[in-house]
């Protein structure tokens, strides 16, 4: 039985199987085997780290451990198994049969995805040949990179991403020109000012020439003083002062303009991204992460364009225009003025960096103080009911201390930046002074010139401090810019469709054909078909991770299936503008999010332009009017974040409203009732049945009570629809939901009998 | 035509007898858009929070009732205009205000900026710590004094 025709031997390995395993493996296969999979694992029996390599062919397993020549030989057939599990960050693969374990591996997690597929391919061979029907084709994504296989759900290769961990290139900043671009003409008119105003401020040194060898100098061999000459001079240092104030000033304003405009474009731009992207984006702690890099980052590159990359580059300029002058007056001089230059800005730069070091442990230092504040502060109601005041102020204080204790070391370098920044200036400027006088003896410049090179010296070596900063802060800026574009770089895992189907009239039939969808490496929902009428009403019942909220999430589209397709009235989701199908649904979500705002303007979230009628008569059926009236400003009081305190409940019925008003012909309710009390559930369930009449609603609900309305419920176990039907019907049958039912019949009556007892 | 009958009994309060003939004592009136659309949206509701009666419009009802409703409404409504701020005890909350309204002179505590809430164009409702509003109809009409000390909060 020949599944693929023979193939040349050349090409029967992948192209990326590693040649030190392909020698000798060429002789251990049949002649017109093929090499369908293969994973090497990192680890040996032992768990020390020692490759082996297993290879799956259409009729064999092969494995080779690296310090054995000799390739082992599992035939496939009916019985043969190949499991997995991981504990601990070590997978374990293993090979057996009905009777016994034949073999076991075992390798890091790095090597999951890897170790999956050869799992996956494993069992389709094994029924190739238990069937006799050819081995489907493996479609299986690979990374354009790594060549390792993907994660259905997402589009960028882990291995490869965790690659990319290393520092932040300084390149990155070039990307921002995409944002600097509407702003170039402002830019340019900036430069040509620092261009200008840099110039003006060059003037009054050279001026000192002719003060001092016209004027001062003959005056003191016993000339008079040219009163108009002095004036004219005067006048001119005047002048450049001016000058370079207005431009300085015109130069500064047109690019702090320009640079915070580029900043908040960036912000806007991000967060709009970030609103596009799937849900799965958003998944985990990871919001004050993203909150800080649309804050604080975008600021961090908004001040590094406007003030360091500009002191900078006027500091350049200055060096430059300077170094030119200075040479054009007299080159030797110029050249003894310049060569400590270098030495100096090296030497500022290695005690920055060494200080630099210190901020960062300081700022390290910093974050273990304000963590025991987060940590404290909410925690407050534990921390005095266990009078644990005194521990928490220790903890504190402790952490404090510790903060004290950096920062007293870094002091000691930091007080004596500062004092050593100025002593290296004034040897350079001692080393001027010297050079100078003698060549002024020799009289080869004269007083003028050298007071002119002084004062030029002066400027910038004052300047060379800020200068060595800019190491730094480019480094600083660039990881602020890779965080950003990190975001922007990141592809919705939902995307719009390019040649999007519009439905006018959605009746509400929703049909689920062969659902498949994993999460990562895990499977959650598997092979999932239903068929939901319109105006039914279906219960989601199961155990808590059997899949019933990640398919919840997968009608609303949240995500997108890895396999098969959901379609409302025959049309595919992913064939319809996101926005426009997310309107005809109504989600009623356990724990509901009131945004800052007043009452009415949280009911009519979905539909902003809903008349006051509209907003009360939504509220009345989702039994929230009457609560809402006894609020101190009725429909306008303040609820959210920091507004009216409402109850859960009362939260509850106001999302319910909210979905009231958009009037969906699709609902769904995760859960909608699960975190408040028996009493509040009735008048939530009033509330929604309400809400539910006419309209296809998906429902989840812990309590299997709250189902009753149900035409059907579905009963889900591991990702897989394991029964369905009516309560009386799924009684009757005693299968899942029948255990279900009675476990909490129990639990319920124990509650009872426990109240009673008390 | 109403389904309801409004009066006032001889003890002073509001008697709402609806068109079943059920007679309800004590009713009182609440606005459901006190800020956004006083005249809109009035609820007539029983002494033990339940809403007996609707009134979508103020101005749909009889007059005789409407002003029975207003004085009603008026006597549970106090929201003061303040016409000038004359001193704030300090910039940091909580603050003491001294402010002049359109019912007097008078001081409250001012908790925290967050309790100035905006309401439209140059329009506040400033909660005290007890929970009572005083409204700014157009901060830009106040007096330069007012308006220079109102900014440090906003």
């Amino acid at each position: 039985m020949n599944l693929r025709p023979a193939l040349p031997s050349l090409s029967r390995f992948p192209e990326s199987f590693p040649a030190t395993w392909r020698d000798g493996l060429n002789t251990e296969l049949a002649p017109d085997a093929v090499v369908v999979a293969w994973l090497e694992v990192d680890l040996d029996e032992r768990l020390n780290f020692s490759r082996t390599c297993i290879v799956l062919c259409e009729r064999e397993l092969l494995a080779r451990r690296a310090d054995s020549a000799q390739w082992e030989h599992w035939p496939l057939h009916d019985e043969l198994r190949l499991g997995h599990f991981d504990h601990a960050g070590i997978g374990t693969l293993e090979l057996y049969d009905l009777q016994q374990r034949l073999a076991r591996w075992r390798y890091t997690l790095e090597q999951n995805l890897a170790a999956q597929r050869l799992i996956k391919l494993f069992e389709s061979q094994r029924l190739a040949i238990a069937t006799g029907a050819p081995a489907p084709i493996d479609n299986n994504d690979v990374c354009p990179n790594c060549k390792a296989p993907l994660p259905p759900d997402e589009d960028e290769c882990p291995i490869c991403t965790r690659v990319e961990q290393t520092p932040p290139s300084t390149w990155t900043l070039l990307r921002l020109w995409r944002f600097a671009k509407p702003y170039q003409g402002q830019l340019l008119a900036g430069f040509l000012l620092m261009l200008g105003s840099t110039a003006a401020t060059l003037v009054p040194p050279y001026l000192t020439i002719p003060l001092m060898d016209d004027i001062l100098i003959p005056f003191h061999a016993g000339q008079h003083i040219d009163p108009a000459m002095v004036g004219l001079y005067l006048a001119g240092l005047f002048g450049a002062a001016l000058l370079s104030w207005g431009l300085g000033w015109a130069k500064t304003y047109i690019l702090a303009l320009a640079s915070e405009r580029i900043a908040a474009d960036l912000r806007t731009t991000t967060f709009e991204h970030l609103l596009q992207l799937s849900l799965e984006y958003f998944g985990g702690k990871r919001t004050g992460d993203l909150m800080a890099r649309i804050g604080s980052e975008t600021d961090r590159i908004s001040v590094f364009l406007s003030l360091h990359l500009l002191d900078f580059a006027t500091d350049v300029l200055m060096i430059g225009m300077t170094a030119v002058i200075l040479f054009s007056i007299n080159p030797s001089l110029a050249l003894v003025t310049l060569l400590p230059l270098p030495l100096i800005a090296w030497l500022i730069h290695l005690v920055r960096d060494r200080l630099r070091t210190g901020f960062e442990k300081i700022d390290r230092v910093w974050g273990q103080v304000t963590n025991v504040l987060a940590d404290t502060i909410p925690g407050i109601r534990v921390v005095k009911a266990f009078a644990q005041e005194s521990r928490e102020a220790k903890r504190f204080r402790d952490a404090n201390q510790h903060n004290l204790e950096i920062n007293d070391k870094l002091n000691r370098t930091w007080s004596l930046f500062t004092p050593t920044v100025s002593l290296l200036t004034e040897i350079g400027l001692l080393v001027v002074w010297g050079f100078g006088i003698w060549l002024v003896s020799k009289s080869q410049i004269t007083v003028g010139v050298l007071t002119a090179f002084l004062a030029y010296i002066g400027r910038f070596y004052a300047r060379l401090d800020s200068m060595s900063r800019i190491v730094s802060v480019t480094q600083k800026a660039a990881a602020g810019a890779k965080r950003i574009f990190d975001i922007l770089d990141h592809v919705s895992t939902v995307p719009e469709p390019t040649r999007p189907i519009h439905l006018e009239n959605v009746t509400g039939a929703v049909e689920l054909r062969e659902v498949g969808f994993r999460y990562g490496s895990r499977s959650v929902i598997r092979d999932l078909s239903l068929q939901i009428r319109p105006g039914e009403m279906i219960g989601l019942v199961g155990h808590s991770g059997s899949g019933k909220s990640t398919l919840v999430n997968l009608i609303c589209r949240f995500y997108d299936v890895t396999d098969g397709s959901i379609r409302i009235d025959g049309v595919d989701l992913r064939s319809i503008p996101v926005a426009e199908y997310r309107r005809h649904i109504g989600l009623v979500l356990q724990e509901p999010f009131l945004f800052f705002g007043s009452v009415a303007e949280n009911i009519a979230y979905g539909k902003p332009e809903a008349t006051r009628e509209e907003i009360v008569a939504a509220a009345r059926a989702a039994h929230a009017h009457e609560f809402i009236l006894r609020l101190p400003q009725g429909y306008d009081s303040l609820v959210g974040e920091r507004g009216q305190g409402l109850s859960g409940g009362e939260r509850q019925r106001v999302s319910i409203a909210r979905a009231l008003l958009i009037d969906p012909r699709l609902l769904i309710l995760d859960e909608a009732t699960s975190a408040v009390d028996t009493e509040t559930e009735k008048e939530i369930q009033r509330a929604l049945d309400n809400l539910v009449a006419g309209r296809t609603t998906i429902a989840i609900a812990h309590r299997l009570s709250t189902l009753r309305k149900a035409d059907r419920l579905v009963v889900m176990d591991r990702g897989l629809i394991v029964e369905v039907g009516g309560h009386d019907d799924l009684m009757a049958r005693e299968g899942h939901y029948y255990r279900l039912y009675q476990a909490q019949q129990r639990h319920a009556e124990e509650l009872l009998l426990e109240g009673g007892a008390l | 035509m109403s389904d309801f009958t409004l009066s006032r009994n001889s003890f002073g309060r509001l008697v709402l007898i609806t068109n079943d003939g059920q007679q309800h004592e004590g009713v009182v009136a609440v606005r459901a858009f006190p800020i956004a659309a006083p005249d809109e949206g009035v609820s007539l509701v029983s002494t033990d929070g339940h809403e007996l009666a609707w009134i979508a419009r103020l101005s749909e009802l009889p007059d005789n009732e409407q002003t029975l409703v207003q004085d009603e409404l008026a006597q549970r409504e106090f929201v003061p205009e303040v016409k000038q701020l004359v001193a704030v005890s300090a910039f940091a909350t909580p603050s003491q205000w001294r402010v002049n309204t359109d019912r007097g002179a008078t001081e409250f505590t001012l908790r925290g900026e967050e309790d100035i809430r905006r309401i439209g164009q140059g329009e506040l409702l400033i909660t005290d710590s007890h929970g009572m509003n005083y409204r700014i109809p157009d901060l830009f009409t106040l007096d330069a004094h007012s308006r220079r000390l109102l900014d440090r909060f906003l």
